[in-house]
């Protein structure tokens, strides 16, 4: 029925259902074998051992690929020949591997590479076993005084604290790193020597002598109130620089076509102001003033005057004139006061007046951020350093001062300042200019001199402990001992006083007789003792006393016979011999006892339990024997037997960690140095690079 | 002519033929020149096992280093390498025979072991040995012409003879009217404590004669005792014993020792051992103000006690010529010789614990050897000794009637044949001692006290840690406390002091029959068999696994319930750290600089 059933619904359908029912039919009979069903889907199952054919039974042939190879012209013949030869090579590929066996072998593989690694690290831990004392951390640094570029150059900032106070410093550029000092400045400090010292105190004296006097003369001629003084100063210091500027404009176009805009630009500031027109309020106190007063006239033409002066127009200076100009202002001053000077004794650094080679940028003060290799590298150093800093201070905030007095001190004529308050940004760009173009003739050289002697003036002198000094010393040092030597045969052991004693003698008793008299008093003595204890035998009681105690202490035989059992019982009647014997316990002989030799002395077998409590019951690990243990427990550990040093060391604790230090495992870096160097290292690195691989291996699986 | 040596504590020398204190430089001086090499000096080679090749090698390294490197100055060492120790001091602190390590030792384990600790024990030798030489003072004696005897030479003469200090240190106190006098040196040896035998009662600061305090008891007194310090002293009077302060004040009347004749003070237990007219022999913890143990000895009347200040074992002599030993843990004696045929009259022993000198009835004196319970010597004295002691450094001193005689070399290799000093008092003599780190033997008579100086008698150098003469009263307090912590239990005390480092060897029936004992039960004996009541088939052992297994899911709910909350809880309280950390973390460092 349900045969029918499927055929009439399917009935439409083509050949293949209609043998598949056949094909069901015939696996009715009997045979329950069915052929496997392939589906016509193309690619389900897709082996990475075979292709198979989408929907056909047979199986694709290598001819059948290779058939259009052939074909092709385009393919070279060598890989038809191997194509070829593949074709007629009938031998099949082994099968794969299982996986479990595959992974069997790879865990054998990787068991023995783990045991190699593991293995390595045995002589260590046997021999922190065996150790007497470990210290921890392992990776100590060695106590005392250490260098103090590897104090530095290891140290990081490690605490929050640290860490915020390095990131403001840094913010700050201060310097943080690479404090050491260059080959050149411990050169420096070599070369040092007292007398080369002392010259340079000395002319730093006499320099500094020079700026005060220089600088109380300027504080004098500024002080000066006297309106007509100025006027006359300002006056030569006009023509002076009109004389200046002519000449400037012949050797120095570029500078004076400075000096000119710098005209341009106050005229122009005049032209925009009402500065000079007498509009102000002072001005009008003066129009006032002026019909009655001359010098109120001529104040106020004297305005107009200078009004009419800074108006006047002058030529345009060019563009890149401009620039450079620019760039100049901002190079500034600094850099010059570390320019080196060239000077004929150059192995002398110090001598050069050249700070630090690194002595431009903040770099300069990293030598200050620690304090030098040595004190006496230190001090210096640092000296200089503040000097700079102090220095670039003083530039950024009062340019002015500082290039005053430079010039006076190039200039002994000059006086810079004026009174007038109006006047002073002129003077300004006057001296400004004025120092430019100093700047760029020839003659800076000497005024760099004088501006490194202006800074040196203030470093106070640091006594460098030289070479010299060092020799003289050491010959103090030879000299000393061999002064102190003292003479070991100066202590002679003082004679005895030796004084007559006193020779009065008395004999009240003669104790000669006391123990000479033995011999014939001993037959005598032992009457008497015989007469006096008669009575009580003294010797028997105690070899009694004795017997007693060594019967008490043998040990007992006990008897279990039971009367009665396996036998007859009753009354007369005994347990037999053999019964006797055999349930009569009999214990082992006791030890011999302690006084079996000493006659005269009963000494107690009985244990002394009250310290047994105390004793080691059961022999403690390493020890074989209790000789072993015994010899080990013999000598004392506490301070009344020993001395302090062998207390300290007998008592020395196993495991030594320092307060608050992190402990981290041993790493294989550190034993491995430790054993063989740059062998095992190697040795070490080559397995681990496997062990990657592998894991990686295993990632992409 | 008389020659008097006397060094000690005093510091004094009078005339003297003994060659001045050897110094470390004279011997180095010797060794230079090549004389004398090799005779006492022992190179460090020996004491070194053939185990420690390496540690040779080292020393030798060291010392090969040390001899050619030279002082920056250009100097050559004079004297390389390490100071060499003589073979006598080494001698003296040697603890134990080293053990002999085999070379083919199984285990490196043990081996390692013993060969650490060898290696520790001889450097504690060595830093001992070495130490020794901060112990310059050396004892003298007195030394007689030719053809004088030592023992005619007169207490006033030596008296004469010495400095005024010495010299002070002979005196005689004429108390007959409460006599005879036992007496008692504090440990230090600075305090006197006389005790008459009529009630009379002084404790004087011999050397400065100061009398710090002085009683009367009114009963008769037996024997008298310092304790640990000169604060407390034990008087054992007519009935009990009776413990005063310095000043004379009753501190305590003890009534559970009564009719104590003699006292002997363990200083190291801070116990008080009293012996009985009844037999008892009797210990009082006197930190603590127990008693420790009381045994019956059931030996008679004890009037002859002595203590072993080695092993802190009590000797008593009784009257039928034996001496026992006894400590507190067992309650018979630990050893009982036969020594003399009479009644034991005194006894005494030495210091170090390896000798005792008893004298008895039949007028013996005789020396035994208490490691190995021999006699060593036995000595016929006329008179019998009545009263013996021995000083610091080995003098015997006895006592025959009125006569105090002192032995030199009383153990020495030959028989001694005469006293080496001697010295009559007035009244029969009941009590001598002598004096600690002085040399001076105070003798208790029927007419008083008397000092007398005995050159050669007491130990010159102190260990200042242990008993210091000279200490202050602070330190004596400081002293005090320590030695309390230091106290030793008297579980311990036992013939053998070195017990305590050696393996228990009982066998363990041994051991559970003392626990029975003390115990008072078999804490191993298995219970009687009972037979169970069971019930048919309910219960059995598979019936029960059966059930169990029903219901085992539930309790596997439950745990796993259980687990998962707490990890929720976990978490939770993760996450509440985390966050709290995240605002903490919004602080930075400087923060805390801020107001």
């Amino acid at each position: 029925m349900c045969f029918i059933y499927i055929y009439k619904k399917e009935g439409s359908d083509d050949e293949r259902k209609h043998a598949k029912l056949l094909e069901a039919i015939s696996s009715l009979g009997g045979r329950r074998r069915k052929k496997h069903v392939e589906r016509s889907e193309a690619s389900v199952q897709v082996s990475e051992f075979s292709v198979t054919a989408g929907g056909a039974e047979e199986k694709i042939n290598l001819c059948d690929l290779l058939g259009t190879m052939e074909k092709t012209p385009g393919a070279p013949s060598k890989t038809k020949k191997q194509l070829r030869n593949l074709q007629n090579c009938k031998e099949t590929l082994e099968l794969p591997l299982s996986k479990q066996q595959t992974e069997k072998i790879q865990r054998t593989v990787a068991y023995e590479k783990s045991t190699k690694e593991v293995s390595r690290w045995e002589s260590v831990i046997i021999q922190n076993q065996k150790a007497e004392q470990l210290v921890f951390p392992l990776k100590q640094e060695p106590a005392g005084p250490k260098r103090m570029e590897q104090v530095v150059a290891g140290w990081k900032a490690q605490t929050p604290l640290e860490q915020e106070i390095f990131s403001i410093l840094h913010s700050n550029k201060q310097p943080v790193l690479d404090p050491v000092l260059t080959p050149m400045e411990k050169a420096a400090i070599k070369a040092m020597s007292l007398e080369e010292a002392k010259i340079r105190r000395a002319e730093l004296q006499k320099a500094r002598a020079l700026q005060s006097y220089y600088e109380a003369k300027a504080k004098r001629g500024k002080r000066i109130k006297s309106k007509k003084y100025h006027r006359v100063q300002k006056k030569a210091k006009q023509k002076e620089f009109l004389k200046q500027f002519d000449e400037m404009m012949k050797t120095n176009p570029t500078a004076a076509l400075e000096e000119l805009k710098k005209m341009e630009l106050s005229r122009m500031e005049e032209r925009m102001s009402l500065k000079h027109q007498n509009s102000g309020k002072w001005a009008k106190s003066r129009a006032i003033m002026a019909k009655y007063d001359e010098s109120a006239r001529s104040a106020m033409q004297e305005q107009l005057q200078l009004n009419k002066e800074l108006t006047q127009k002058l030529v345009v200076p060019s563009d890149d004139e401009e620039e450079r100009r620019a760039e100049e202002e901002a190079n500034a001053l600094p850099d010059f006061v570390n320019e080196a000077e060239p000077v004929p004794d150059s192995a002398n650094p110090w001598m050069r007046g050249k700070l630090t080679s690194e002595a431009s940028g903040p770099d300069v003060s990293d030598v200050a951020a620690e304090p030098g290799v040595s004190d006496v590298a230190a001090e210096p150093s640092s000296g200089q350093e503040g000097e700079q800093h102090r220095e670039e201070e003083e530039e950024e905030e009062e340019e002015v001062v500082g290039e005053d007095v430079e010039i006076s001190d190039d200039e002994e004529e000059d006086d810079e300042e004026e009174d007038d308050e109006e006047e002073g940004a002129e003077v300004v760009s006057e001296f400004n200019s004025l120092f430019n173009r100093l700047m760029q003739s020839g003659r800076a050289e000497p005024q760099q001199i004088q501006a490194e002697e202006a800074e040196l003036l203030d470093e106070g002198l640091v006594y460098v402990r030289t070479m010299d000094d060092l020799e003289a010393l050491g010959q103090d040092e030879m000299a000393g001992p061999s002064n102190a030597v003292p003479d070991p045969h100066t202590q002679t052991p003082s004679a005895e006083a030796t004084t007559e004693p006193p020779s009065k003698k008395k004999k009240e008793i003669d104790p000669k007789e006391v123990l000479t008299k033995e011999a014939k008093t001993i037959t005598k003595g032992l009457f008497l003792i015989h007469e006096a204890f008669a009575g009580d035998d003294v010797i028997s009681d105690f070899l009694k006393d004795k017997r007693k105690q060594e019967e008490a202490g043998r040990p007992k035989v006990v008897d279990l016979t039971l009367p009665g059992w396996g036998e007859w019982g009753g009354v007369g009647l005994k347990p037999s011999r053999q019964k006797r014997r055999k349930f009569r316990l009999k214990a082992a002989a006791a030890p011999p006892r302690k006084d079996q030799k000493l006659p005269a002395v009963i000494i107690s077998e009985k244990r002394n339990a009250s310290i047994a409590a105390h004793q080691v019951s059961q022999l403690p690990f390493p020890f074989q024997n209790s000789a072993q243990f015994e010899s080990c427990m013999r000598s004392p550990v506490g301070q009344t037997w020993n001395t302090q040093n062998t207390v300290k060391k007998l008592t020395a604790p196993r495991v030594v960690t320092k307060l608050g230090a992190i402990i981290q495992p041993m790493a294989k870096e550190d034993f491995l140095k430790q054993k063989k160097g740059p062998e095992a290292a190697k040795q070490g690195a080559i397995p681990l690079r496997g062990t990657r691989k592998k894991g990686k291996k295993k990632d992409s699986r | 002519l008389l020659y008097i040596v006397f060094y000690g504590v005093s510091r004094l020398i009078l005339r003297s033929y003994l060659k001045p204190p050897k110094r470390y430089w004279e011997v180095n001086a010797g060794e230079e020149n090549g004389e004398a090499e090799n005779t006492d000096v022992s190179p460090n080679q020996d004491n070194i096992s053939k185990e420690q090749p390496d540690k040779i090698r080292d020393e030798r390294r060291q010392k090969k280093k040390r001899s050619h490197g030279s002082f920056i100055s250009g100097k050559k060492d004079p004297f390389p390498g390490e100071a060499p120790i003589p073979n006598e001091q080494l001698k003296k602190f040697q603890r134990g025979e080293k053990f002999q390590v085999v070379i083919a030792f199984r285990l490196g384990k043990v081996k390692e072991t013993i060969l650490r600790s060898e290696a520790a024990s001889d450097l504690a030798l060595k830093q001992a040995a070495r130490y020794d030489l901060l112990l310059p003072e050396e004892s003298g004696f007195l030394e007689g012409d030719d053809d004088e005897d030592t023992c005619t030479i007169l207490q006033e003469d030596i008296a004469d003879a010495v400095d005024i200090t010495s010299g002070a240190k002979y005196f005689n106190l004429h108390l007959t009217q409460f006599g005879p006098y036992r007496l008692d040196y504090s440990r230090t040896g600075r305090h006197l404590l006389l005790g008459g035998k009529r009630g009379h009662v002084s404790c004087i600061e011999w050397q400065t004669k100061n009398l710090t305090c002085e009683i009367n008891v009114m009963e008769t007194i037996h024997d008298v005792k310092w304790l640990h310090s000169e604060a407390m002293f034990a008087v054992a009077q007519k009935q009990w014993l009776y413990i005063y302060d310095s000043k004379g004040i009753e501190l305590h009347c003890i009534k559970k020792f009564n009719n104590v004749l003699r006292m002997q003070f363990l200083p190291y237990h801070f116990l008080l051992a009293t012996a009985s007219a009844t037999g008892f022999l009797q210990y009082l913890d006197v930190s603590v103000g127990k008693e420790v143990s009381a045994i019956g000895t059931k030996l008679g009347r004890l009037d002859v006690m002595a203590q072993n200040p080695h092993n802190a074992i009590v000797h008593l002599g009784h009257p039928n010529g034996t001496v026992s030993l006894w400590s507190p843990n067992q309650r018979e004696p630990l050893v009982k010789m036969l020594c003399h045929r009479g009644g034991v009259r005194s006894l005494t022993v030495d210091r170090s614990g390896t000798y005792m000198v008893t004298s008895g009835l039949d007028r013996k004196l005789k020396v035994y050897d208490i490691r190995a319970f021999k006699a060593l010597h036995s000595y016929f004295l006329p008179a019998g000794a009545s009263c013996l002691s021995l000083s610091q450094r080995g003098l015997l001193s006895a006592a025959t009637g009125d006569v105090v005689q002192v032995y030199r070399d009383v153990w020495g290799g030959g028989s001694m044949s005469k006293p080496y000093m001697a010295h009559r008092v007035r009244g029969a003599v009941w009590g001598v001692d002598y004096c600690p780190f002085e040399d001076v033997l105070g003798i208790g008579h029927e007419a008083g006290f008397t000092s007398m100086i005995v050159p050669g008698a007491g130990e010159p150098n102190f260990d200042a840690l242990d008993m210091n003469p000279y200490r202050s009263t602070k330190q004596r307090q400081e002293w005090e406390v320590k030695a309390l912590l230091d106290k030793v239990q008297p579980e311990l005390i036992g013939l053998d002091p070195g017990l305590l480092s050696k393996v228990d060897q009982a066998t363990f029936e041994q051991k559970h029959k003392e626990r029975v004992e003390a115990l008072g039960y078999d804490p191993l004996a298995t219970e009687k068999f009972k037979p169970r009541l069971k019930k048919r088939g309910r219960s059995s052992a598979g019936a029960v696994e059966r059930r169990k297994k029903k219901v085992a899911h539930e309790d596997q709910k439950d745990t796993i319930r259980k687990t998962v909350e707490e990890r929720m809880e976990r978490e939770n309280e993760r996450k509440v750290k985390a966050q709290e950390q995240a605002e903490h973390g919004t602080r930075t460092a400087l923060d805390r600089f801020k107001k």
